[in-house]
C-alpha cells in the first residue's frame, strides 16, 4: 500500500484557515487578472513577478500581505485590496539577505497610501536593524489623493528613513513605471537608481503641467525617461532594455556591495591570477600625447576577468565610475576617460565622481583611481555653473575618504585636477605612475607662454619644460609618487598593495558632520 | 621627445622580461621541426640581416639563433615595438612606416648591412625577396644573398619567360599561346585554337588583378579590354597572356631545394586550394589528391625546370591540377614560401637552415630518397586580421588579449604578442598556425582544437571562418578546388562568425558549457563551494528556449576524472566540479578542466577536452564562440524564462537610415549636404584606409538629415557619417 502523502490539508474543513487562504489568494492576484494582463501588455511585470526574479528562486518571504488601507472617504471603504499596492518582504540574492518592496501598479495604480507607506517604513526599519540592503521597485501613479495629507505624510516618513539609513545600508531603487511628483525623492535619496527604457518615467511635474506653465511640448520619455536621466540629468545610474535585464543588473550590483557599513567587504573566489601581467597596457598610451585612448579598456585589463559594473556609464562620460574586483574583493574604480573631452573634469564629472567616492567610503569599499586628466574644463558655461563649487565636491569626497586609496597615473596629471584625483596630498595610500606619466602645473605650451613670454625660441623652451616635467621623476623625487611601474605590472601591484591595506585604520576628530560644498 | 619616451619604455620592457626570468613565447623552439640542433663547426655566417618584418623575420631569426648566427632586424618607425625588432640581436631603423620608404628601401637596407657588418641577407618572402636588383646589390655590397641566383629570379619572375623555360624543360604547361597576345582579335583566334573556357591574365600580374575567365568570344572580347586596363593601372604593364581555363582546379605546388653544385631535390607536394581572391588561406601537405606516381612526375618536372634555370636555394614550382590528376605548370616562386612550415613538419627539415647552408656554399644535406619518406600530415591556417563579414577588409588595432595555442604537433609562427599592433601599413597576417598529425584526420583534429583555443581579441580576424571550413564535409573528404570558399561561403554575411553553422551536437555542447559557466558564476558569487542538489535553467539560443537541469555528476560518469586539469603554472581556474547537464534529448557530462581564463574555457565534455571562447559575459547572457561559430546564449531561471514572453522586443537602430564607416580610416570626401535628396547607389562618402578607397553608397532613396563627420577627419569603425531622415 502506498504511504499516506505528507501534503494533505490539515483539516477536511476549517473555516478560519479557509478565510486566511482566500485572503492570501486574493492578495496574490493584486488588482485582478485584467489589470495584470494590461501590465503585461505594456511589457511590464507584476510586483510579485519582479520579486520572484530579483530574489534567489523560492527565497522570498512576504510580510504584510494582508494589510489594507484605512481610508473612509470618497467611497474608498468599499474598495479594499489586500496588500494595499505594495509587496514587502525579504529573501536572498546570491545567498545573501536583502529586503525589498515592490509597488503594485495593478492595485490603485500603485498609489501611496498611509498603510502602503507604513509597510515600506516597517521594512526599512527591519533592514537597518538587520544590516541588509533595501531594494525598492517603484511603479506608482503617485500619492493616494483620497487620503490627502496622510499620503504626503507617508512619503515623508519614507524620506526620513531613506536619510537615516543612508550610509548604513545600501539603498537601491529600480524605477519600473511611473514615478512622479514627490515620489521621485525616495529614489533620489537612495544610493543608486536604475530605470527601464521606454516604460519608466521620473519627473516632478509631467508633460501636461509643463505645457501649461512653460508652453514646452515634451513627451514623457523625453522629459523623464531612462534615456534622459542616464545621459542628461544624471538622476538615474543605469538604464536597461527590459525589466528582466534590469532585475539581473540589480542582482549583479548587489553582489559587489557589503550588506551594511558594518559588514566586511565581500570577497568571492577568484580564478584570475592576481599576478597576471597585462602587456597590452605597455602600449595603450599613444606616443602622440594629443591622441586619446580608452581608459575603460585599461580598467578591464587590470580587474578580475575584465568585469566592470559601470555606474552612470552614459552620463559625464569623461569620468568612469564603477565596481570591479581585485583578487575577488570589491573595489570602486574612478578614472578619467581621455577619449571623452580629453578626460577633463567638468561639473557633471565632478559630481558623478564625488557621489561615487562617498558611496564607496560609506561602505568601506577601497578606491582605485586611474588618472589622465589635463585639468578642469574651461569656459563661461562651467564657471557660471559653479565648477568651483562642484569640483570642490570631488576634492572633499576624496579628502574625506578613509578607505584604502590607490592611484595610478597613466599620463597627464595637471594642475588642480592632479591634486583632486586621489593625490598623495589627499592621503592616498599608494600612488603609482606609469613611465608615460606627466605631473605638472600645466601643459608645456601654456607654461612656456607664461614663463618665457616674449622669448623668441618658444619651441626650445617647451622642449626644456617637457624634459623637466613630462615624466614622473619630479614627483617621485619628493615622494608624491611611491613608484614608477611598467604598465604591465599594474594588476599585480594593485592586488599586492590591496592585501596590505586590508587593515587600514584612520582616526578622525569627532564632529557632527562635515560641511561639504553642496 | 616622444621618440625618446618610446625607447625608454622599450628599455624598461626589456628589463622586465629579463627580470621575470621567463622565456617569452616567441623564444621557444619549434615543436614541429625536428632538425638537428647540433651546431658543429664554424659559423655559416658572422651576422645575418633579415630584410623583412613580422612572423617571417622572427622565423628566420630563430633558425639563425639556433645555428649560432647573430641576427640583425630592420624596422620602420611604425615597428619600433614590433616583436621582430626586439627579437633580433640588433635592430636598425630603415625609415618611415610606408614600406616603399622602409622595407622596400634598398639604399637604407644596404646601409644597415654596412653599418652592422652583416655578411648575409635573408629576404624572407614578399617585399624585396624576388627583386633581382636588390639581390645583386646585396652581393655587390659584399654580403651573401640567401636566395636563388638573380638569373633565375629574373626569368621565373616573368610569366612569359618562365613558361618558355618550362616548355623547354618538358614541364606540362597549360595549353595556350606561349607569348603575349597582340590584341583581342588575336586572343579570340588563340582561344578558338585551344578551346573555351579560357583565362586571360596580365603578364606582370599577381593577386588576381587583371585576370578574367571567358566562356565564349563575346565574354573574351569584353574581358580582354577590362583586364588590359586593370593590368595597366595595377602594374603599369598591359601585356596579356591567354591560356586554357582549368575547371575545378586545385593548386598543388612542389618545394624544391638546390645547392650551388648543381644538385636539386624536390619535397612532397603542398596543396593550397583553399583560397580567397587567389590568396591562399589553408594549405596542407601532402595533398589528398596526389598519388606517389603523380608526386614523382610533378617533382621530376620541377627539378628539370630548376636545372634549366640553374636554380639553387629554396623555391616553389606551382601547378594547377584537375580532378583527373592532370597537372600544369603555373609559375615558379623564387623564394621561401609562406606555407613552408607544413613541408618542414612532415619532412623534419628546416628549410631556412638549408637556405643558409646552400648560400654558404655547402652541398645539399638531404637526399631525394629521405624526402620521399615523409611522416604524417600537416595543415596550415593563415590567420589574418580581417573581417570576413565585410568582404575580408583588413582590421587594425591592438591585440587586447592574445594567446597562441600550444600542444604536441602545434606550431604557431607569429610576429606578435599580446599588446602588439596590427597596423594599416602592412600585410594583416597575424600568424600561421600549423598542426601536424599521424594522418590527415589527426592533423585536422589538431588544427580544430588549436583554432578553438586560439584567443585573439582586439581585431576582427578569420580564425572563426577557418575553423568552420574544417567542418565542411567536402573539406573533410579532401574534395576541394580553388573555388571552395566562394562556393561554400558565397556572401560576406555567410562568413560572419554569427552565421557560421553549428551542428546539433555542437549546439548541445555549447548549451551544456553555457550552463556550466552560469552555475560556476552563481557558485562563486555565493562564496564558492560545489553545487549541491539540482538547478533548473532555461537557455535561449537562436530564439529557442531550451530547458535543462544541472546536477552534480557522479565521479564515475566523468571519464578521465582526476587526470584532467594539470595545466602547470599558467594560472587560470583549477579543475572544476563535474556536472551532469540534462538536455531535452541527451545528458552531457561537463567540467572545467582547469587552466581556464576569462576568455578561454578549457572544458571536458563527455570525457573529451574542448575549448570554448567567451567573448562577453553579462549577468543574463554570454557571447560564446564554439567551433568558430559565435552565438549569444541567454541563461534564465525557469521563472524569468517564463516571463520573457512579456518583454518588449529590443529596439534596434535602423541601419538603412545611417551610413557608417566600415572600418577605421580617413574620411576623404563627403558627397552630400543636409537636405539633399539621394537615390540608391549614390556615393555619399569616401573612406580611405589601408591605402584602399571605399566608396560608401546609399542603400535606399532618402533625404540627408545630417552629416556627422568632416572630410579629412579620422573616423572609427561603425562611426556614423551621414544620417538620413
Amino acid at each position: 500500500m502506498a504511504p499516506i502523502p505528507d501534503d494533505l490539508p490539515p483539516y477536511a474543513s476549517n473555516p478560519k484557515w479557509e478565510q486566511v487562504e482566500a485572503a492570501k489568494a486574493a492578495a496574490q492576484l493584486g488588482g485582478g487578472p485584467q489589470r495584470i494582463a494590461k501590465q503585461h501588455e505594456k511589457g511590464k511585470l507584476t510586483a510579485r513577478e519582479r520579486l520572484q526574479v530579483l530574489f534567489d528562486p523560492g527565497s522570498f518571504r512576504e510580510a504584510g500581505a494582508l494589510v489594507q488601507h484605512r481610508c473612509n472617504d470618497f467611497g474608498m471603504e468599499k474598495q479594499q485590496i489586500y496588500g494595499d499596492g505594495v509587496v514587502t518582504g525579504s529573501g536572498t540574492v546570491y545567498g545573501r539577505p536583502v529586503f525589498a518592496f515592490s509597488q503594485d501598479f495593478t492595485v490603485f495604480g500603485g498609489s501611496l497610501s498611509e498603510s502602503h507607506a507604513a509597510k515600506i517604513c516597517r521594512l526599512m526599519d527591519r533592514a537597518v536593524a538587520a544590516g541588509a540592503p533595501v531594494v525598492g521597485l517603484n511603479d506608482s501613479g503617485g500619492a493616494r489623493i483620497q487620503e490627502g495629507v496622510m499620503s504626503l505624510a507617508g512619503y515623508a516618513e519614507v524620506f526620513q528613513r531613506n536619510v537615516d539609513a543612508s550610509g548604513v545600508i545600501p539603498q537601491l531603487s529600480l524605477v519600473m513605471g511611473p514615478c512622479a511628483g514627490g515620489a521621485v525623492y525616495s529614489p533620489a535619496l537612495t544610493d543608486f537608481t536604475f530605470m527601464v527604457r521606454h516604460s519608466s518615467y521620473m519627473f516632478l511635474t509631467g508633460p501636461d503641467v509643463v505645457r501649461s506653465v512653460t508652453r514646452e511640448e515634451v513627451t514623457q520619455e523625453e522629459l523623464g525617461g531612462a534615456g534622459t536621466h542616464t545621459t542628461k540629468s544624471g538622476v538615474a545610474h543605469g538604464a536597461f532594455d527590459n525589466e528582466l535585464d534590469a532585475l539581473a543588473g540589480m542582482r549583479e550590483l548587489l553582489s559587489y556591495l557589503p550588506l551594511s557599513n558594518r559588514d566586511p567587504l565581500p570577497r568571492i573566489p577568484c580564478s584570475d591570477p592576481p599576478d597576471r601581467l597585462c602587456p597590452f597596457l605597455d602600449y595603450v598610451v599613444p606616443a602622440n600625447e594629443l591622441q586619446a585612448y580608452d581608459m575603460l579598456g585599461v580598467i578591464q585589463q587590470v580587474v578580475d576577468d575584465g568585469q566592470v559594473f559601470e555606474i552612470s556609464k552614459d552620463y559625464a562620460k569623461n569620468i568612469i565610475t564603477g565596481f570591479a574586483r581585485l583578487n575577488g574583493r570589491t573595489v570602486g574604480v574612478v578614472a578619467n576617460q581621455p577619449a571623452v573631452l580629453a578626460g577633463c573634469l567638468d561639473i557633471d564629472a565632478s559630481v558623478k565622481g564625488a557621489r561615487f567616492v562617498r558611496f564607496c567610503d560609506s561602505f568601506n569599499i577601497p578606491l582605485i583611481t586611474f588618472v589622465d586628466v589635463p585639468g578642469f574644463l574651461p569656459g563661461t558655461a562651467q564657471e557660471y555653473g559653479g565648477i568651483i563649487r562642484h569640483g570642490a565636491k570631488l576634492l572633499y569626497a576624496y579628502a574625506e575618504a578613509t578607505v584604502p586609496k590607490l592611484t595610478v597615473i597613466t599620463r597627464k596629471a595637471y594642475g588642480g585636477a592632479y591634486d583632486v584625483m586621489s593625490s598623495k596630498h589627499l592621503r592616498a595610500d599608494v600612488n603609482l605612475c606609469w613611465p608615460t606619466g606627466q605631473i605638472a602645473v600645466m601643459g608645456s605650451k601654456g607654461a612656456v607662454e607664461i614663463l618665457f613670454r616674449g622669448d623668441p625660441d618658444q619651441k626650445a623652451r617647451e622642449a626644456e619644460y617637457e624634459a623637466a616635467f613630462n615624466n614622473p621623476f619630479q614627483a617621485a623625487k619628493v615622494g608624491y609618487i611611491d613608484d614608477v611601474i611598467l604598465p604591465r605590472m599594474t594588476r599585480k601591484r594593485l592586488c599586492a598593495e590591496m592585501e596590505t591595506l586590508g587593515t587600514k585604520e584612520v582616526w578622525r576628530p569627532d564632529r557632527k558632520h562635515g560641511n561639504m560644498p553642496l | 621627445m616622444q621618440r625618446r619616451g618610446a625607447l625608454a619604455l622599450a628599455t624598461l620592457l626589456r628589463g622586465a622580461v629579463q627580470s621575470a626570468g621567463a622565456a617569452p613565447a616567441w623564444a621557444r623552439p619549434f615543436s614541429a621541426t625536428a632538425a638537428a640542433a647540433s651546431v658543429a663547426g664554424p659559423r655559416l655566417f658572422n651576422k645575418l640581416l633579415v630584410a623583412n618584418r613580422g612572423e617571417i623575420a622572427v622565423r628566420v631569426m630563430r633558425t639563425a639563433k639556433r645555428l649560432g648566427i647573430p641576427t640583425v632586424a630592420i624596422y620602420s618607425t611604425a615597428d619600433a615595438a614590433a616583436v621582430h625588432a626586439r627579437f633580433a640581436d640588433e635592430a636598425v631603423c630603415v625609415g618611415p612606416p610606408a614600406s616603399t620608404a622602409s622595407y622596400l628601401n634598398i639604399d637604407a637596407i644596404l646601409e644597415a648591412v654596412q653599418k652592422t657588418g652583416a655578411d648575409a641577407v635573408h629576404p624572407g618572402y614578399g617585399f624585396l625577396s624576388e627583386n633581382p636588383v636588390f639581390a645583386k646589390a646585396v652581393e655587390a655590397a659584399g654580403a651573401t644573398w640567401v636566395g636563388p641566383p638573380t638569373f633565375a629570379i629574373e626569368k621565373m619572375g616573368d610569366k612569359v619567360e618562365s613558361k618558355k623555360f618550362a616548355a623547354a624543360a618538358t614541364v606540362n604547361t597549360i595549353p595556350g599561346w606561349a607569348g603575349v597576345t597582340e590584341n583581342a582579335d588575336h586572343a579570340i583566334e588563340v582561344a578558338r585554337d585551344i578551346g573555351f573556357p579560357v583565362m586571360i591574365k596580365a603578364s606582370a600580374g599577381g593577386g588576381g588583378k587583371g585576370m578574367r575567365i571567358a566562356w565564349n568570344e563575346k565574354e573574351l572580347r569584353e574581358g580582354y579590354e577590362l583586364a588590359t586596363q586593370e593590368a595597366a593601372s595595377a602594374f603599369g604593364d598591359s601585356r596579356m597572356l591567354i591560356e586554357k581555363f582549368i575547371e575545378q582546379p586545385r593548386h598543388i605546388e612542389i618545394q624544391v631545394l638546390g645547392d650551388k653544385h648543381g644538385n636539386v631535390v624536390y619535397f612532397p607536394e603542398r596543396e593550397c586550394s583553399i583560397q580567397r581572391r587567389n590568396q591562399k588561406v589553408i594549405e596542407e601537405a601532402p595533398s589528398p589528391l596526389v598519388t606517389p606516381e603523380m608526386r614523382r612526375a610533378m617533382g621530376e618536372q620541377a627539378v628539370a625546370l630548376c636545372k634549366a634555370v640553374g636554380y639553387h636555394s629554396a623555391g616553389t614550382v606551382e601547378f594547377l591540377a584537375n580532378p583527373q590528376r592532370q597537372f600544369f605548370f603555373l609559375e615558379m616562386n623564387t623564394r621561401l614560401q609562406v606555407e613552408h612550415p607544413i613541408t618542414e613538419a612532415i619532412t623534419g627539415q628546416d628549410l631556412v637552415e638549408h637556405m643558409l647552408r646552400v648560400a654558404a656554399g655547402e652541398r645539399l644535406g638531404v637526399t631525394q630518397d629521405q624526402l620521399l619518406h615523409f611522416s604524417g600530415w600537416a595543415m596550415e591556417c593563415r590567420v589574418y586580421a580581417e573581417d570576413p563579414a565585410r568582404g575580408f577588409l583588413p582590421s587594425i588595432g591592438r591585440l587586447l588579449h592574445y594567446r597562441e595555442p600550444r600542444g604536441p604537433g602545434v606550431r604557431c609562427d607569429s610576429g606578435v604578442q599580446e599588446g602588439s599592433e596590427i597596423s594599416m601599413h602592412y600585410d594583416p597576417m597575424i600568424s600561421k598556425l600549423v598542426a601536424h598529425g599521424p594522418d590527415r584526420a589527426g592533423a585536422l583534429a589538431g588544427m580544430r582544437s588549436a583554432l578553438d583555443s586560439y584567443v585573439i581579441c582586439g581585431v576582427q580576424h578569420n580564425a572563426p571562418l577557418l575553423r568552420s571550413v574544417l567542418d565542411v564535409p567536402q573539406f573533410v573528404s579532401g574534395s576541394v578546388s580553388t573555388a571552395f570558399l566562394a562556393q561554400h561561403y558565397p556572401t560576406p554575411e555567410a562568413s560572419a562568425p554569427e552565421r557560421l553553422t553549428l551542428g546539433e551536437r555542437q549546439r548541445d555542447q555549447l548549451l551544456a558549457l553555457a550552463a556550466m559557466l552560469w552555475v560556476g558564476r552563481e557558485r562563486r558569487l555565493r562564496g564558492g563551494g560545489p553545487l549541491q542538489g539540482e538547478m533548473e535553467l532555461v537557455l535561449t539560443l537562436e530564439g529557442q528556449q531550451v530547458p535543462l537541469t544541472v546536477r552534480p555528476a557522479e565521479p564515475r560518469m566523468m571519464g578521465s576524472a582526476g587526470t584532467a586539469g594539470s595545466t602547470g603554472s599558467s594560472g587560470g581556474t583549477a579543475a572544476g566540479q563535474g556536472l551532469e547537464v540534462q538536455l531535452p534529448h541527451r545528458i552531457m557530462y561537463v567540467r572545467d578542466a582547469g587552466g581556464s581564463t576569462a576568455q578561454l574555457v578549457r572544458a571536458e565534455v563527455d570525457g573529451a577536452p574542448l575549448s570554448l571562447q567567451v567573448l562577453s559575459a553579462g549577468p543574463r547572457q554570454y557571447k560564446l564562440q564554439h567551433c568558430g561559430a559565435q552565438r549569444t546564449v541567454q541563461v534564465d531561471t525557469p521563472v524569468s524564462a517564463q516571463l520573457q514572453q512579456y518583454m518588449p522586443p529590443p529596439q534596434v537602430e535602423d541601419f538603412a537610415k545611417v551610413i557608417r564607416s566600415p572600418m577605421p580610416g580617413t574620411l576623404v570626401s563627403i558627397g552630400v549636404l543636409p537636405g539633399q535628396h539621394v537615390n540608391p547607389g549614390d556615393e555619399v562618402a569616401v573612406v580611405e584606409a589601408m591605402k584602399m578607397r571605399n566608396s560608401l553608397r546609399a542603400d535606399l532613396e532618402g533625404v540627408v538629415a545630417s552629416v556627422e563627420a568632416a572630410a579629412g577627419s579620422v573616423v572609427g569603425a561603425d562611426q556614423v557619417i551621414v544620417r538620413f531622415q
